[in-house]
């Protein structure tokens, strides 16, 4: 006798705001009539931190994993103690998300450090023969557009072996000359991260040239805190020895759930940046560092 | 059973035929006449009363006549009503939703059409797949395992092996397994490519689209290699497939989707578009654009453009100008460009309309022109010990492709534009090729000369011209330039083609400009032409290794020069015609010219200079045959060849066309069909003689005729075919005595007699072996009728010819069990009975027959009748030996055709042949086995020809003639 259960939302993309109603279908179908103790579901949203082993100690990062930040909470009865009929049967729940006192939710992000997730949980009471039931299902939580529009101006930027910094030896770089700018750095999240590349001159051809997504996540207080940044993607923009004077486009779209806007709470912090990266052929390894503040709007 | 007397019956033959003449009745206008043109009157009725019909109610009312069948196609028939109703049905519903004029609507759906006159990128497959190739090894990497060897990016702080993972997880195909596939050969290579194709589809198929993709990420992978670099565009389109079939899959998944509840119109709206369908497009496009490289990312998302229809309504726009950028990303510019190709491909495949995306290309494009001199492409050619000319032309399908797609349907001025951005790049060969190529040939030709010199202008290190100048001949070929400029064209052109020094790449260009020196000059120019060719194609026997071309130029020539007088006095053509030396080239040749000369040749000609190139032509085609020749090799061959023969007439200088038939006679000894119709040739050649001396021959004419009459005897005897022989012996003789010369035809008829013996009982037809008799049978019934006019020999006795027939008639060995011999004496009976008439039934002009030369001598009717009663002698032996059971029928049968031939011409007052007419009659009914009809029919004739005066003594013999009662 076989059972499956299935959380079903009535979003297609699962996307949902503060304020709105996470509604759909808990689904069960068997073959026969079966009997159960009782179905129930939950909601909730979690900020899970984690301190990096490079940051703390090994045995520390194990065992003062700061505790998860509950963000919503709330839990329905479905069905008591019952019957349910062999076939299909459909359940329809609906949830309010609202939050308890000055909470705010936040937007769903998975990241290294911080993970900020939503989840439906159903659960359904059996008999001792028989084993519970439960399923997960993620939704996912857009943040409400932020009343202030960011201000979008140009970055400009130039390369040269002179604009530099931490190498060992100057002397030994060859010549080149890369000129670009991004369209902005107040990036909205739906929207790509544009702007320009322009190898004007080079000594040396050039290998490849990338776009680095980087995530800064800083977990903790003030008296003692975490700051890890790692790579989310690679996008290559260039490849081999591009023609010198013409512009290449930069063209990035920020991924989902990889990303959120940047948030920054007093126990944690999410942060982005973006390098632009520039391979020469003799492996040389030219990196240009932008803080991002993405939004939504 | 006693002798049989015979007499013949007397005949007045002028009376007979008055007798029989039919009467001419006129047909009334209004009667049936099988002939008459039929008419019908068109007496339909209307149905367009059909509820709900929507048609037009245009049923013809013209008088043409109605055909059953274009009748049904007028709308009126039940199948295209629905269609009618269906379609706007369809077209109605979507549109109470969108927001649109239907007007501009449609507008739009035909610009988005793209016509028949666009050649699709199908047709181009092919021709690169072929022209690019390679002997050197190829290898195939899947997976670049680069990536996961390199050391942790310093930029990049720690990152956990997890995510890192999972990022990754789209660049490999099998986690951790690195397929590398080396030393593969061409073939190879597009096999593994043709299997990854395969699996795509099969894990497309089995629902594993993340594999799918990974697969087509792979392969969009290999098109940044550049190794092998000559076999990179047929790489190119091997890869390019597998990305379209993605594409398809793509495309069609998610129409599926929004089709889940009804099918979705062709021209959907967003509106018609569910959202899961659009959450699953979104996320391919998410998954895409978070490929790592940078050219799978172009090329996979290029391949699923078509998707952006369900998206939203600019998007294809914005991608195309976005992608179109992002190329500039790819370094090296022979890849760049073929990604350019690609894009406008799917371009013109989707949004056809969008040309401002294919304008930017090809101007980047232009922009990248100059890193093909850069240090870095030098470098790479060094090391691939690759031409710089070759490498460009590795260029020309990509940038083909891309100005063909601009040059669609353009208006004048892009193209002017387009013009004049090439002239302002320094190196611009390359380009300029690609022009004349891509842009209309009626474009380029009106500024041929502006091409020229920008030819000229070219430097000649990087294209090589006689490319250029290939390029713009094709163009030249399709569409003419003005008619003051093509001599100026010509010599300039010329100019440069005949400065080209390999004979490969010279014949290739001159092929090309043939066509127009053919088109638009005379023969002057065309001989030039030639000579040039040959002048360039002889040394070193340079010519062994350019048939193909070599001949294509003389199809051009033949194309266009019909005239083959003027053909021939071209000096050149000859010598041209004699650098093809392979055998089976010079035949091919040899024949598609005879080819064109039996088609276009009208008239009969006497030219010398036609005849001794023909001659010539023909001896060439002649000489191929040998014993290995296939049998319809030679009846093709012998077919063109009669062709010539029959065109050759030298009026009224006979003799000189006999002479030609004699030297063809030693020219085309091996091919029969050939000789036969020489000696047909011969033959009419005599009667022609006769006519104009209109029957009376003079000294002079009679000695040709004579020397016809020759030619044919010694020229029948080399044919091995009997039938031939004994016809053409036949027909020789009765053309000799046509022309009065008696012992020749005494003795072609003689020779016929003579080889009658070596006819085999069975012969080949049509490759089966069949029995002979039946055509020996028709033969000896013709010679037979033919001995009625030819008299007598002199120094022979009577009957010489004829008793010299039936003896070989009778030595003959006949099949076992056959009739033939018998019925060869039932046919003698009716000619000798026309022997022994006062007057015969035809005879020859200016020709005494026996019956002059007897003139009924008693003598000669005994001969006669005693010849009679011989044949019926054995006639009758022979009938009394078929009296077993199963051998009635074949009694019965003969004995009625004797019954009949007797009744026909024996004289029947005499007693003892109206008795044996009379026995004959019982033993054909003895058994039964006659047909009552044709006994009735018999015996209805005879009573009619009884009621003729004289003939009123058959009616005795008709009494006694019974008929057997069927029981």
């Amino acid at each position: 006798m076989s059972v499956t259960l299935d959380i079903r939302l009535k979003r297609a993309n699962k996307v949902y705001h503060e304020g709105e109603t996470v509604s759909g279908v808990i689904v069960l179908s068997c073959k026969e009539a079966m009997q159960h103790h009782g179905i129930s579901l939950s909601m909730e949203g979690i900020v899970n931190l984690q301190l990096s082993s490079k940051s703390v100690g090994v045995f520390e990062a194990f065992y003062n994993s700061v505790k998860p930040i509950p963000l919503i909470s709330s839990n329905i009865e479905v069905a008591k103690a019952g019957k349910i009929p062999g076939g299909k049967t459909e359940i329809p729940f609906e949830f309010p998300l609202h939050t308890k006192g000055n909470k705010v939710l936040y937007e769903t992000y998975h990241g290294v450090f911080v993970n900020i997730q939503y989840t439906l949980r159903c659960d359904m009471k059996r008999s001792l023969l028989a084993k519970d039931l439960s399923r997960n299902c993620e939704f996912i939580v857009h943040s409400l557009p932020q009343k202030a529009k960011p201000v979008s101006a140009p970055v400009d930027f130039t390369i040269t072996p002179d604009t530099l910094q931490n190498i060992r030896e100057r002397s030994s770089l060859p010549k080149f000359l890369i000129r670009g700018h991004l369209d902005a750095t107040n990036c909205e999240i739906s929207r790509p991260l544009t702007g320009e590349v322009m190898v004007e001159k080079s000594d040396v051809p050039i290998k490849s040239m990338e776009l680095q997504l980087v995530r800064v996540e800083t977990c903790g207080c003030a008296e003692g805190y975490a700051r890890d940044s790692t790579e989310i993607q690679n996008i290559q923009i260039a490849e081999g020895d591009v023609c010198h004077g013409l512009s290449i486009p930069i063209y990035m779209i920020f991924p989902r759930l990889f990303t959120c806007p940047t948030l920054e709470t007093t126990n944690f912090k999410v942060e982005f940046e973006i390098n632009v990266v520039v391979v020469l052929h003799d492996d040389h390894l030219i990196t240009e560092n932008f803080p991002l503040k993405l939004c939504r709007t | 059973m006693a002798a049989v007397q015979w007499r013949s019956r007397g005949r007045d033959y002028d009376a007979e035929l008055q007798r029989c003449r039919p009467e001419a009745t006129p047909v009334e206008f209004g009667d049936y006449h099988p002939l008459k043109p039929i008419m019908v009157t068109d007496t339909k009725t209307r149905r367009g009363t059909r509820k709900g019909s929507t048609s037009s109610s245009s049923s013809s009312s013209s008088s043409a006549p109605s055909d059953p069948l274009s009748s049904m196609l007028d709308g009126t028939d039940p199948l295209s009503m629905f269609a009618a109703a269906s379609a706007t049905e369809t077209s109605a519903m979507p549109h109470t939703s969108s927001t649109g004029e239907p007007g501009r609507k449609k507008r739009e759906k035909q610009d988005e059409a793209v016509g028949s006159d666009f050649e699709p990128w199908s047709s181009k497959r092919g021709e690169i797949l072929a022209r690019f190739t390679t002997t050197e090894k190829l290898s195939i990497n899947l997976f670049m395992g680069s990536d996961r060897g390199k050391a942790p990016n310093p930029g990049s702080s720690a990152v956990s092996e997890k995510v890192r993972t999972r990022l990754e997880e789209l660049d490999d195909l099998e986690e951790g397994s690195q397929r590398e596939l080396l030393n593969l050969s061409q073939q190879d290579y597009a096999n593994r490519i043709e299997e990854l194709n395969q699996s795509l589809k099969e894990a497309w198929a089995s629902d594993q689209k993340v594999k799918a993709l990974k697969i087509v990420i792979q392969c969009s992978k290999l098109l940044s290699d550049t190794s092998v670099i000559q076999f990179y565009p047929s790489k190119f389109v091997l890869i390019t497939d597998i990305l379209d079939t993605f594409g398809r899959l793509v495309y069609d998944r998610i129409w599926t989707m929004c089709s889940d509840t009804r099918p979705l119109p062709e021209c959907f709206t967003l509106d018609d578009v569910n959202d899961t369908a659009k959450e699953t497009c979104l996320n391919w496009f998410f998954k895409i654009a978070s490929i790592r490289e940078l050219l799978p990312r172009l090329y996979v998302e290029a391949a699923i453009l078509k998707c952006n229809h369900f998206l939203n309504r600019s998007g294809i726009q914005e991608t195309l100008l976005r992608l179109t950028a992002m190329i500039r990303g790819v370094g090296d510019p022979l890849v760049a460009a073929y990604a350019r190709a690609y894009l406008c491909r799917v371009g013109m495949e989707v949004a056809p309309h969008l040309k401002e995306c294919l304008n930017k290309n090809f101007f980047d494009l232009l922009t990248t022109f100059r890193q093909i001199s850069g240090d870095s492409i030098q470098k790479q050619l060094l090391v691939q010990r690759v031409e710089v000319p070759e490498y460009l032309t590795l260029y020309s399908p990509a940038i083909n492709w891309i100005l063909q797609c601009i040059a669609y349907r353009a208006a004048e001025s892009l193209l002017t534009e387009m013009m004049e951005r090439c002239k302002t790049l320094a190196n611009n060969a390359l380009l300029l090729n690609s022009v004349m190529r891509a842009f209309r040939p009626e474009f380029v030709a009106v500024r041929a000369i502006d091409f020229i010199s920008m030819i000229k202008d070219c430097d000649e290190s990087g294209f090589p011209k006689h490319l250029l100048f290939g390029s713009l001949g094709r163009s030249l070929a399709c569409a003419d330039p003005p008619e003051s400029e093509r001599l100026t064209i010509l010599n300039e052109a010329w100019k440069v083609i005949t400065k080209v020094r390999s004979s490969q790449d010279y014949i290739n260009c001159a092929e090309i400009w043939v066509e127009f020196t053919c088109r638009h000059f005379t023969k002057r120019e065309v001989n030039t032409v030639l000579a040039d060719i040959i002048k360039h194609m002889t040394p070193d026997r340079a010519f062994e290794d350019a048939y193909p071309q070599l001949q294509s130029v003389m199809g051009k020539i033949l194309t266009y020069s019909h005239d083959f007088s003027v053909l021939f006095s071209m000096e050149r053509f000859l010598p041209f015609l004699d650098m093809f030396q392979k055998d089976n080239v010079r035949v091919e040749v040899c024949k598609s010219i005879m080819e064109v000369f039996i088609k276009h040749q009208v008239e009969v000609t006497r030219d010398p200079v036609i005849l001794n190139a023909m001659l010539h032509i023909c001896k060439t085609m002649h000489d191929s045959v040998n014993a290995l020749t296939l049998e319809d090799e030679k009846r093709s061959l012998s077919l063109l060849i009669i062709g010539f023969i029959r065109m050759v007439s030298f009026g009224r200088d006979f003799e000189q066309q006999l002479s030609f038939c004699v030297e063809a006679r030693a020219t085309f000894c091996n091919l029969e069909p050939v000789l036969v119709q020489l000696i047909h040739t011969v033959n009419q050649l005599a009667m022609e003689t006769r006519r104009v001396m209109r029957g009376n021959h003079s000294r002079k004419t009679a000695a040709f005729v004579r020397a016809c009459a020759a030619y044919s005897f010694i020229t029948i005897p080399s044919l091995s075919s009997i039938f031939s022989r004994l016809s053409l012996y036949l027909l020789s003789g009765q053309a000799a005595l046509a022309n009065q010369c008696l012992s020749q035809a005494d003795a072609f008829l003689k020779a016929a007699v003579s080889i009658l013996p070596e006819v085999p009982r069975s012969i080949n037809v049509e490759g089966k072996l069949r029995s002979s008799e039946n055509f020996l049978l028709d033969f000896i019934n013709n010679f037979l009728a033919t001995l009625l006019v030819v008299p007598d020999h002199p120094e022979h006795g009577v009957l010489y010819l004829v008793r010299g027939l039936l003896n070989m008639v009778q030595d003959y060995t006949w099949e076992d069990n056959s009739d033939a011999k018998v019925h060869v004496y039932i046919s003698a009976l009716p000619l000798l009975a026309a022997m022994s008439q006062e007057t015969y039934l035809y005879s020859i002009p200016n020709m005494d027959s026996n019956e002059t030369l007897y003139g009924g001598d008693p003598k000669f009717l005994s001969e006669i009748n005693k010849l009679c009663e011989t044949l019926i002698g054995q006639i009758l032996d022979h009938l009394k030996t078929l009296t077993r059971d199963e051998s009635v029928r074949r009694q019965s049968a003969l004995a009625f055709s004797l019954c009949a031939a007797v009744l026909a011409h024996g004289d029947l007052r005499n007693n003892k042949l109206s008795q044996l007419t009379i026995n004959l009659w019982n033993l054909s009914h003895k058994h039964g086995h006659c047909e009552t009809r044709v006994s009735v029919q018999t015996l209805e004739h005879i009573k009619h020809q009884a009621q003729q005066p004289g003939m009123a003594h058959l009616l005795d013999t008709v009494q006694r003639l019974t008929l057997q009662s069927r029981t």
